[in-house]
């Protein structure tokens, strides 16, 4: 038996190079020994891929990309296509769960400095993969073709009609393909969400993984377990992915996939975020919902977007804000990698970025009173504050620097507030100018006044607990 | 960070991400500034739900469709007989396999109504039993609608009030003034509960608990049509929970005899 | 990489049994994608039983509904028709129907359930057109020979006799299909359920 198989694999080996891929990127890529619970979301995304795939090709067989046809026939995969509601749940509650694990990735990448060094590329193949993802959550969305799948659709691509010179509404007409979200585009969406964007997802995938080979990967301490080598080349403080990781991502997965079914089968529609009840009712292009919301990880952007009462402003400020993601590894320059050797501002910094991320995507939700769009701006300023002082961090400055950076990003901020100033707002204004202004001194002038930005040294080796 | 930190991060999103879970990201559980009624549905009392679907049948079928369901489906989901569903719920001209769609074509329907009624099959999806409910209970007199009638939660409805001989009529109390008339220089009120807004003025074929029971059944019945795998898939998840927990179980096994190697 | 000690023994069996509760686990998983290909509920609508009313059907007419999209014909035979049917059998390819489809209660003679009403799937065995019934007189047509009476597929050729039989020396291969059905009455018969199976 043994035997047969060791032939079988010797041709296959003399004609595909099967034992030296699984070599290479298995049995002997060694990975630092001290992945932590951060680490498990790449396999799970791969997995969560998976299960969007699989799901989505057998609701492609059942679905129909018309109109008049589409609404009826979710429906009709819900009720009379055998399983289909099985089918349905996992598809929409993988989309929620896909930019779950891949923003708990993403925060990875941001504590650890996983972009730091030469994993650039795999940064900005990550990145890549993040916005052609959302792409096709998009475009996914308007399928079911239900009020908020239309108007969303609708009011989105009305945004490429900001670009001015006549470009942005020709620009427009000619995604939707038509004068409104209609038949055309959703036929044209079908094609992109199911071949062309899978397509390119899969290609980046291969990609991001290939580049994270070359290198090897990072670990919670920002230790480069390379540079420690045994006397047959092998890094001291590395273990063969598999079995080890094999074997553990493997029990990550089980833990995924009971969340997952929790969801799928006790709470698909997880209060409204995940399907929204809006959607339930067919689309109708002459009577628009009181309450257009994206999906919940398109909110962080739409309210970066909405805080901007000039169209054009909002739509750069959103572009904006999801390309300083990419810059990431050339604004953060320190050579400390990994958070916990860094500065308690630092920790602080990255805490305070987590919760205006959060605080941003739930202020999407709702709807823009005085209240909510005046914090909206806010802590849009707090969010593009954030790639300053990572900046500003990234290496040691004199105190001159910090009182110079303060001055400007005062300046910056008045000049905003007078832009904007509204006689109604006027108290409001003031009172919520101090958000920034509190952040600003505790990150640009602690640092001189205190040891609180002060990094801790880095070991040698990895620390195993 | 250490494994600590992780595990606080882990219990805070938890913590958020139930907050989340129970505040909807639309406006919450009131409809036009009045305290929904609660619906108490419960799918698994079939008599309900079959009293609901004669509800259904005899006072919604005639203007609504619910097009997405069949008949033959409905009865077996029901715990009803072929021959039942025949006999009970089955109109003329329709067969056992056919879906429950009407008669009435949509452009009549805009000409007499104003708006087509619209097909009610997810409707509970869309709007929620709560609301539902309350919409079925607090139709009211309303001379300057066109209609005649009015209703607490669908201000302006097209909707006659065809319960009217099972309920009877309400009318507004005195005191209650419509939206918009709030006393100067007074904080708008919160929501108003239904029973202070409305009165029975003529009594219907049920009394009012009896007509309770009964929307209570039309409502059940409507969430059900809104999904009727729903009872199936809480059964087949339980069992898949219990093979995770198992397979789980196993692998940890798994990883902690492999990794009895790495120091 | 291993320790000293390390049991190998253990690791095969929670390797080999984590394996086969995975395989378990898979196939599970796998069944809800499979069964959703089996006929949907539409489907099954749509194939449901169809009942006829055969109460004004003339002797020598033949009425054709619809059955799971194939065309189903019921033919009221005369006598002269039924009495001159054992004459043929030396002209037909299968005449006790060995090699043909059709319930229990139709391999016999007449191949039917009551010998007044031939039922057929009025599709051609040969390549799936649908034949022509041809009655006494009307052959002409066809070039078919006077009085010859039965059905005759024009796409090519093949010839069955009015308890579609078929007949030897042409392309289809057997005897058309008979469906299922029950009488519910003297007047009215349901195609696609029988008393021993239910709905087909």
């Amino acid at each position: 038996m043994k035997m047969m198989w060791c032939g079988l694999v010797g041709w296959i080996d003399d004609r595909f190079p099967l034992t030296e891929l699984w070599n290479e990127h298995l049995a002997k890529y060694y990975a630092p020994k001290n992945f932590n619970f951060w680490y498990y979301f790449g396999s799970l995304a791969i997995l969560v891929l998976v299960i969007q795939l699989l799901s989505g090709i057998w609701l492609a067989m059942s679905y129909k990309p018309a109109a008049d046809l589409a609404f009826g026939s979710v429906e009709y995969i819900m009720r009379e296509v055998n399983w289909g509601w099985l089918i349905r749940y996992m598809h929409s509650t993988g989309a929620s769960f896909f930019f779950i694990v891949v923003y708990l990735h993403m925060f990875r990448g941001l504590i650890y400095g996983s972009y730091k060094g030469k994993r650039e590329l795999i940064w900005l193949l990550g990145m890549g993969i993040y916005l052609v993802l959302m792409a096709e959550a998009f475009m996914g969305y308007l399928l079911p073709w239900g009020q908020m799948s239309f108007w969303g659709a609708q009011v989105i691509i009305s945004l490429f009609g900001a670009i001015p010179f006549g470009i942005g509404d020709a620009l427009a007409l000619w995604i939707r393909g038509d004068y409104v979200v209609s038949d055309a585009t959703l036929n044209r969406f079908f094609a992109l969400h199911v071949v062309a964007l899978p397509l390119a997802l899969l290609g980046l995938v291969v990609f991001h993984i290939m580049a994270l080979h070359q290198i090897g990967s990072n670990n919670p301490d920002g230790v480069e377990i390379k540079s420690n080598k045994d006397e047959d080349g092998i890094p001291r403080d590395g273990i063969p992915f598999h079995p080890y990781y094999t074997v553990k991502d493997l029990k990550g997965a089980v833990v995924f996939l009971f969340l997952f079914a929790i969801v799928v089968f006790f709470i698909p529609e997880f209060g409204g975020w995940f399907l929204e009840s809006d959607n339930f009712e067919p689309a109708n292009p002459l009577k628009t919902p009181a309450h257009i919301v994206p999906l919940w990880y398109f909110t962080p952007f739409y309210a970066i977007l909405r805080a901007i009462p000039n169209k054009l402003t909002g739509v750069i400020a959103m572009g904006l804000a999801i390309f300083m993601l990419f810059v990431l590894p050339w604004l953060d320059r320190h050579p400390v990698k990994s958070i916990r050797y860094r500065s308690a501002l630092f920790k602080l910094l990255v805490m305070l970025f987590a919760v205006t991320f959060v605080v941003l995507g739930y202020l999407g939700t709702r709807v823009p009173t005085a209240l909510y769009s005046e914090l909206g701006i806010r802590m849009g300023e707090l969010y593009f504050s954030f790639f300053i002082i990572m900046w500003v961090y990234g290496q040691d400055r004199r105190p001159a620097f910090y009182f110079n950076t303060f001055l400007v990003v005062l300046v910056a901020l008045l000049c905003i507030d007078w832009i904007r100033y509204d006689p109604s707002k006027g108290a409001l204004m003031w009172k919520s100018l101090l958000m920034p202004l509190v952040y600003h001194v505790v990150f640009l002038l602690a640092p001189v006044f205190t040891s609180l930005n002060e990094s801790r040294p880095v070991p040698e080796r990895v620390v195993f607990k | 960070m250490t494994a600590r930190d992780s595990m606080k991060c882990l219990a805070c999103s938890l913590a958020l991400v139930t907050a989340f879970a129970l505040a909807s990201p639309k406006a919450l559980a009131t409809g036009g500034g009045i305290r929904l009624l609660n619906a108490e549905v419960d799918l698994g009392d079939r008599a309900a739900l079959q009293r609901g679907a004669k509800l259904f049948v005899n006072y919604c079928l005639s203007c609504h469709s619910a097009s997405f369901m069949r008949y033959q489906r409905m009865g077996r989901d029901l715990g009803l007989s072929d021959e039942q569903v025949k006999k009970n719920l089955l109109f003329a001209g329709k067969k056992l396999g056919d879906q429950m769609t009407v008669a009435m074509r949509a452009d009549d329907a805009k000409k007499w109504f104003g708006k087509a009624p619209p097909d009610l099959s997810v409707i509970a999806r869309a709007r929620g039993e709560n609301w539902l409910y309350t919409y079925l209970m607090t139709f009211y007199e309303d001379p300057n609608r066109p209609v005649g009638t009015n209703n607490l939660v669908f201000d302006g409805v097209g909707m006659p009030d065809v319960l009217s001989e099972l309920r009877g009529s309400q009318v507004l109390r005195a005191h209650a003034a419509p939206e918009g008339q709030e006393a100067e220089g007074k904080e708008p009120p919160g929501p108003r509960s239904v029973n202070e807004t409305l009165q029975l003025e003529r009594a219907g074929l049920m009394s009012p608990a009896e007509f309770r029971r009964a929307m209570k059944d039309l409502t059940g019945f409507l969430v059900y049509l809104g999904e009727p795998a729903k009872l199936e898939r809480y059964r087949v998840g339980g069992w898949v929970l219990l093979f995770l927990v198992i397979f789980y179980w196993l692998c940890r096994g798994l990883y902690k005899e492999y990794w009895k190697d790495v120091h | 990489m291993s320790y000293a000690g390390v049991s190998r023994g253990r690791r095969r069996f929670l390797t080999g049994t984590v394996t086969v509760v995975g395989a378990v686990g898979t196939v599970f998983t796998a069944v809800p994608f499979v069964l959703s290909w089996q006929p949907s509920e539409r489907a099954r609508a749509l194939g449901a039983p169809v009942q006829v009313d055969i109460g004004k059907l003339e002797p020598g007419s033949r009425v054709i509904v619809k059955w799971q999209g194939k065309p189903v014909w019921i033919v009221r035979r005369t006598r002269d028709v039924l009495e001159e049917l054992p004459a043929h059998d030396g002209q037909l390819r299968d005449p006790s129907s060995n090699e043909s489809i059709q319930p229990a209660y139709a391999r016999n003679e007449v191949r039917a359930l009551k010998p007044e009403y031939l039922v057929l799937v009025g599709i051609c065995t040969h390549l799936g057109c649908s034949p022509q019934y041809v009655r006494a007189g009307q052959g002409g047509q066809f070039n078919l020979p006077a009085g010859w009476r039965g059905f005759f597929c024009p796409c090519h050729g093949s010839k069955f006799d009015l308890a579609g039989r078929v007949y030897q020396g042409v392309p289809a291969p057997t005897n058309l299909t008979v469906p299922p059905y029950r009488f519910i009455s003297d007047s009215l018969v349901e195609i696609g359920a029988d008393a021993t199976q239910g709905a087909a």
